[in-house]
């Protein structure tokens, strides 16, 4: 009875804001206090350079310390929980990803794209609080349970050839790391569903219920985030227990008209768009176990700048007048809906403008009067994302079965070209740039090989790379691993590595299916430590309270990865197996025939054998058979000569009499039909 | 008395059990002669009965569903292209000298779709005879020469990234434009092109990217691929000239286009890549054409016989017939399709064909006479231009990187007028879009259906296992016949020598003698040896004559000739004996020095047979009758019999045939008449094949020059 009570408690309790304080406040101290199971739900949208835009869902929900309420949880899904209790992970991040997120229109320096844009496939990495043996263990586990849990073949992780362990380039720098990716693992419904589960309303109410699966998946670029971290329990100190990340973004075309639009190409208008004509839906209320639930619409810096706001020089005044109406009723563009409030980005040390945030709160709204908002342009506005210093691309050089190499190359984008030079004032300037390069045992690296060209001239490697970690691959066992932190200056306009590598054999049971499709190269990833994505808004201390907005203000180094590349391995003809046994048994056949007829010969006896054969008379069918047809001929019987003679001779007429017959065989026929 | 004499016989020499293989082995060496007049002739005989065992070809890989979708290129499209069109050959866009405003028109339209879009600049390579890069990979490390700002060439290519792609693979599309002198075939496949690129902008079945490469012909077509190709393979990261190459003028003017264009970000001077290419169409609109029918042509034969895969041209034959209902063609010899013994050839094929069919009626194996004559003309050609080794367009460049590619050239039938152009765009396209989204639809790259094939019509083919046989049978007698020349000239010289007539007996004192004799044929292998080192110099001595400026083709050919002859002479004086026999013992030298010849030629022509089928091919049919045939003429005019007269002339055509620079000059007379034969076309089509890296090269310089040389020195043999 209680338990199933304390939901109903616990709704009310959120959904009144005032009680839940003082709630708080009369509550025992010890035991609830901060530490409550929360949820909260946003949506960020924020339209995107090439008539595109961005939806990006954050769901957080967090749980206290374990020990506070032993196994049961109120919000949080149990089987995170339990999978972190069991497997004592520290940290992990799960994403399943289709399509490409495109670095040069969609920006690459904002905590959006170097936080959520990730490579195709599946991408897991995983920080163990286990001692060192137990590490891959645990990790078998995982990748296990988490195959059973999202509907997918993260199992193949499993084997040691899979996954690898980076020293220090990936971000969460620690050596229990594990990270392993499946570039060619395809994402859908099936895996979306299970990831609703995790939240407390499904997909049935609020922002939640825009999750329409056709409009989803119909969009350019499509990426769902598990994100958790854990704090021991057992540890000192401040206690989050364990929070738990998902993120969902997708890069969607609003479809207003758009053939039209293409034909009628002349005015580049970006096409308007509102919630309802993207995903089809509508935010009719609220989850009620949402601590928050809103909507935000984020202008970035370059579209900012292109916008040029009335008075955007004092705008450190306009937004602390939030209900000034300069801000949502541009000139340019029109919201459908009044923004609830607005957040101007705090300087920032990159741009010189600074994006805005407009923040609607879905609470507001019932079923019967839905939200929905919506943009409309006016005018052609065209502006540019905020780009990653470099902008790299990876691709395989050579061609033939025999080997290759594997080029990243690294152009500067102009973008960041300012600030770089902005940074160089005390002469020695340098970009620091770490590349983590994962390649599959099958395609056999010779780090020997690593050649470093900057600025279209080979230098030695010595001299730009600053540290270096690999470990060469097993066959079989292991994949191998290349870490390189590059120093590069930061005037350098292209910069290239090349390694090269040879293609090795697999054996035919180790082929999948397809195997004439060739091989996946995971992404590498690149990240560059100098420079933080970061956006601080003004604000106040309601603000503190968005998780979204608080992690946009976690410095995380702008990160970027490369294509997924395809390797064509030599496959054997696949029916092969047959012949080739054929093959070799007869070969096999032939060589140990001949072989014993040679050990067991012996020339003497052979010749006493021929003799006492030839001493004693013919055989006794032959005897017979020239008998009868000396009989038959009326002839005195002659002696055989020889064996092949006679056989000869009788199969010369033998042939004859076939082919006469044969003959009149097929001249009836051919008369007569 | 019979049996008793049997009986000592048989004790005096036992006879040990000689295996069956051993015996059939032993039997076939002893009938060579009659075997290989069988071999020869069925092989012949196999050869033309290729046309009747063609098979229709069939799509081997079911991902692939050619037509299964309807064409969803609309008249939308096709306006589209038609603009570009009406903008490429208005005369304002050829103001410029250097068709840089073309370029421009093209990568707006380009941008305009939301494709990606970059040029390439490239200096066209000279295609130089490298003795030694042959069979290699087109190399990278070549350190450019001094270009002038001048001569480049700008490739435009636009990409398309599918929306919902993994951007692995990549599907090209090529288009070769000359901007300086264009045609309206040309403007018209760019309009082509345009409105399938178009199309695919906006569809979302799209999982493989998709380049547009508007390859600048002005340096030729293949170059211009070619260069592409290079970049997009093995890129140089450090260039030595690109400083030089970014001062010129003309340069900046196309980059100049960046700033026009609103959604910038799409432009870049860089080179753009997508992911690994799963197959290339290029397309090629003819301007005049004299066909009544709209008609396509396929161009499939890239360097060294290599072929796509057989499901790339059934896809297009499949769509063009069809569904767009155009006529498609193959390339054929034209000289043979009037040919009258063809014609009678076919038809005895046929009556036979109907005999057969009259016998039992599930024999099916004749076709009509005319469709006999039009596909052996068809696999002529097939075998020609695969025996040639050259590229028959700018897919062969797609083919060095074992990218599957073809050629497809548009024939429309009329003038173009507005109509007729609208209706070319929209077949033509959707042709394009139909084998492009087939490819979309490959899981797997091309690996179901043959690459080792030969083709009939479109829609026909012999695949190895069929074309093998004739080879087979063509070079099979010639180990057979060296086996028993080898065991003829010894036993010969043995009874000419031994004093007794049974060769029981040879005792112990005439073991050396066997041992000296069974070892005489290293004698005759040296002077084979000799003359195969002298044939790999004659091959490599082009390349010095290709250094000498200012020379003529005729004269280069005739310094060659020269040089040859004055080092076969010399090799002839330091290293061998001369040709001519000096002992009486040794009268049969000329069949031990045919039996050598004739295993060097089985062995190069099987290596030659896994290289380049059809130049090994071409080749047993020459060399494999000169080889058996070649006797001493002396002892043939000695024996004066009809038998040996035939014989004689036979050995004297076939030793004028069979020698290269004659046989090109027959095969070019064939084809193009007897008028204008020049000494010089021969050096110029060896200068071809050795810039295309043809093996066929090696095998005229290292294979047939040799044994052509050493049969004729079997003719003039002084017994």
């Amino acid at each position: 009875m209680v338990l199933l009570q304390r939901p109903h408690i616990l709704l009310l309790l959120i959904d009144t804001h005032q009680f839940l304080q003082c709630w708080i406040a009369f509550g025992s101290a010890n035991e609830e206090g901060q530490q409550q199971e929360e949820f909260s739900e946003e949506l960020l949208v924020k339209p995107l350079p090439d008539h595109k835009l961005l939806a990006h869902f954050h769901f957080q929900s967090s749980a206290p310390p374990s020990t506070s309420n032993g196994c049961h949880h109120h919000l949080f899904p149990k089987a995170i929980s339990q999978l972190v209790q069991k497997f004592r992970v520290k940290e992990m991040e799960l994403s399943f990803t289709q399509g490409r997120w495109n670095y040069e229109s969609w920006g690459g320096f904002d905590p959006i794209s170097s936080s959520n844009a990730k490579p195709p496939g599946v991408e897991l990495w995983a920080v163990f609080d286990v001692p060192q043996h137990h590490i891959d263990a645990s990790w078998k586990n995982l990748t296990h349970t988490l195959s059973g849990l999202f509907c997918a073949s993260i199992n193949f992780l499993e084997s040691t050839a899979t996954y690898s362990t980076p020293e220090w380039s990936f971000p969460p720098a620690s050596g229990n790391v594990r990270y392993g990716t499946l570039p060619c693992e395809a994402v859908c419904t099936e895996n979306l569903t299970p990831w609703l589960k995790l939240l407390p309303c499904r997909d049935k109410a609020a922002i939640a219920l825009l999750l329409d699966r056709p409009s989803l998946y119909r969009g350019f670029y499509h990426s769902q985030r598990l994100h958790l971290t854990s704090t021991e329990s057992s540890s000192e100190g401040i206690d989050s227990g364990i929070i738990l990340e998902q993120t969902l973004t997708v890069v969607l075309q609003p479809n207003s008209e758009r053939a039209i639009e293409v034909h009628a190409s002349e005015k580049h208008v970006q096409p308007s768009w509102s919630l309802s004509s993207i995903f089809g839906k509508q935010v009719s209320g609220r989850c009620v176990l949402a601590k928050s639930s809103s909507v935000y619409l984020l202008l970035d810096r370059g579209l900012v700048a292109e916008l040029k706001f009335p008075n955007k020089e004092n705008g450190k005044s306009a937004a602390n007048g939030l209900t000034s109406e300069n801000f949502w009723s541009n000139p340019s563009f029109e919201l459908s809906v009044n923004p609830d409030r607005i957040f101007l980005e705090e300087s920032s040390s990159h741009s010189k403008s600074l994006s805005i945030l407009y923040m609607f709160q879905v609470e507001k709204y019932s079923e019967s009067e839905p939200f929905d908002i919506g943009l409309m342009w006016k005018v052609p506005v065209a502006w540019l994302c905020q780009q990653t210093p470099l902008h790299a691309s990876r691709f395989f050089m050579g061609s033939g079965n025999e080997r290759g190499a594997i080029a990243i190359s690294l152009k500067s984008t102009q973008f960041t070209e300012g600030f770089m030079s902005a940074n160089s004032k005390d002469g020695s300037c340098e970009l620091r740039v770490d590349v983590f390069q994962v390649v599959p045992w099958y395609v056999k690296v010779y780090f020997h090989s690593l050649r470093v060209f900057v600025d279209q001239q080979p230098r030695a490697v010595s001299d730009f790379i600053e540290k270096i970690h690999v470990s060469p691959s097993k066959d079989k066992m292991s994949p191998g691993v290349m870490e390189v932190v590059l120093k590069l200056p930061c005037r350098v306009n292209t910069a290239a590595l090349t390694i090269e590598f040879d293609k090795g054999f697999l054996r035919i049971d180790e082929y999948p299916p397809d195997a004439n499709q060739g091989f996946d190269i995971p992404s590498a990833i690149i990240s560059f430590p100098n420079f933080h994505a970061s956006m601080v808004f003004l604000e106040d201390d309601s603000l503190n309270r968005s998780p979204l907005l608080s992690k946009f203000q976690e410095k995380c180094p702008v990160m970027s990865y490369t294509e997924v590349l395809l390797v064509p391995l030599t496959t054997p003809d696949f029916s092969m197996p047959y012949n080739v046994i054929t093959i070799k048994c007869t070969v096999f056949a032939l060589y140990f025939g001949s072989l014993l007829n040679v050990l067991q010969r012996r020339v003497a006896e052979e010749e006493r054998f021929l003799k006492a054969k030839a001493a004693k008379k013919t055989g006794r069918l032959p005897l017979l058979l020239s008998k009868l047809s000396a009989k038959l001929r009326g002839r005195r019987r002659e002696p055989l000569h020889s064996p092949p003679s006679s056989s000869s001779f009788i199969n010369s007429k033998l042939v004859l009499k076939v082919i006469l017959v044969a003959g009149l065989a097929v001249g009836w026929q051919y008369f007569f039909s | 008395m019979a049996e008793t004499k049997e009986k000592s016989l048989s004790d005096e020499k036992p006879k040990p059990r000689v295996r069956p293989i051993v015996r059939l082995g032993i039997f076939l060496i002893s009938h060579s002669f009659l075997v290989s007049i069988v071999c020869c002739t069925a092989g012949v005989l196999a050869l033309f009965l290729l046309p009747v065992l063609a098979k229709n070809t069939y799509i081997s890989e079911n991902a692939l569903m050619p037509g299964s979708a309807s064409p969803m290129l609309s008249n939308q499209h096709v306006s589209d292209g038609n603009r570009l069109v009406k903008d490429l050959t208005n005369p304002n866009s050829k103001s410029s000298e250097t068709g840089i405003e073309s370029h421009k028109i093209i990568a707006q339209y380009m941008l305009d779709l939301g494709a990606e879009v970059s040029f390439h600049k490239f200096h066209p390579q000279m295609n130089q005879f490298h003795p030694l890069h042959f069979f290699s990979s087109p190399v990278s490390g070549k350190i450019q020469e001094n270009y002038s700002c001048s001569s480049y060439g700008i490739n435009t290519v636009g990409i398309i990234r599918a929306p919902r792609g993994d951007g692995k693979e990549a599907i090209v599309l090529v288009t070769p434009y000359n901007a300086l002198k264009s045609g309206f075939g040309e403007a018209l496949s760019l309009g082509i092109a345009y409105s399938v690129f178009s199309l695919l902008t906006q569809v979302t079945w799209l999982a493989k990217d998709i380049i547009w490469l508007v390859a600048d012909s002005q340096y030729g077509e293949y170059a211009a691929v070619a260069a592409w190709l290079r970049e997009y393979q093995t890129p140089k990261f450090s260039s030595l000239s690109t400083p030089n190459a970014e001062m010129c003028p003309d340069v900046n003017n196309l980059f100049e286009l960046k700033g026009h264009s609103i959604s910038g970000s799409k432009f870049s001077n860089s080179f753009r890549r997508a992911g690994t290419m799963a197959a290339a169409l290029v397309l090629k609109v003819r301007d005049q054409n004299e066909q009544f029918e709209d008609t396509i042509s396929i161009y499939a034969e890239a360097s060294n016989g290599q072929m796509p895969n057989l499901d790339l041209i059934n896809v297009v034959n499949y769509l063009a017939v069809h569904r767009q209902g155009l006529r498609v063609n193959v390339e054929k010899l034209w000289p043979l399709l009037n040919s009258s013994w063809l014609k009678s050839l076919g038809e005895i094929f046929e009556s036979l064909a109907k005999v057969a069919k009259s016998l039992y009626p599930k024999w099916k194996f004749g076709i009509p006479a005319t469709e006999y004559v039009e596909g052996t003309a068809t696999l002529a050609s097939s075998l020609y231009y695969q025996a040639l080794g050259v590229p028959t367009g700018p897919h062969g460049a797609f083919r060095d990187y074992q990218v599957d590619a073809i050629t497809l050239e548009i024939s429309p039938k009329f003038s173009l007028d507005k109509v007729w152009r609208n209706d070319i765009l929209l077949r033509g396209g959707r042709l394009i879009e139909g084998v492009i989204r087939s490819v979309n639809n490959l899981l797997e790259k091309f690996h179901q259906s043959f690459f080792l094939y030969l083709l009939t019509s479109p829609s026909k083919f012999v695949s190895v296992g069929v074309y093998m046989i004739a080879f087979a049978l063509l070079i099979a007698p010639l180990p057979m016949v060296a086996a028993s020349l080898y065991v003829d000239a010894n036993s010969s010289s043995n009874c000419s020598k031994g004093d007794s007539s049974t060769p029981s007996a040879i005792t112990d004192t005439d073991e050396h003698g066997i041992a000296i004799r069974s070892w005489r044929w290293l004698n005759s292998a040296k002077l084979v040896f000799i003359v195969h080192l002298w044939g790999a110099i004659v091959s490599l001595l082009p390349y010095f004559i290709s250094q000498i400026p200012d020379c003529s083709p005729t004269t280069s050919f005739m310094i060659w000739v020269l040089l040859s002859i004055l080092s076969l002479l010399t090799l002839n004086s330091v290293l061998a004996s001369p040709l001519a026999c000096a002992k009486a013992t040794q009268e049969k030298e000329w069949a031990l020095v045919k039996s050598v010849t004739i295993s060097s030629v089985f062995i190069g022509l099987g290596l030659m047979s896994v290289i380049n089928f059809a130049t090994a091919e071409i080749g047993a049919l020459l060399m494999v009758p000169m080889c058996l045939l070649a006797r001493p003429l002396k002892l043939d005019v000695r024996a004066g019999t009809l038998r040996s007269f035939c014989r004689l002339i036979c050995n004297l055509v076939l030793g004028h045939i069979a020698f290269p620079p004659a046989a090109f000059f027959l095969l070019k007379g064939m084809l193009d008449g007897f008028g204008n034969a020049n000494v010089g076309d021969f050096w110029m089509w060896v200068e071809s094949l050795w810039a295309w890296n043809s093996a066929t090269y090696l095998f005229i310089g290292m294979v047939q020059l040799p044994c052509w040389v050493l049969c004729v020195s079997i003719l003039f043999h002084t017994c």
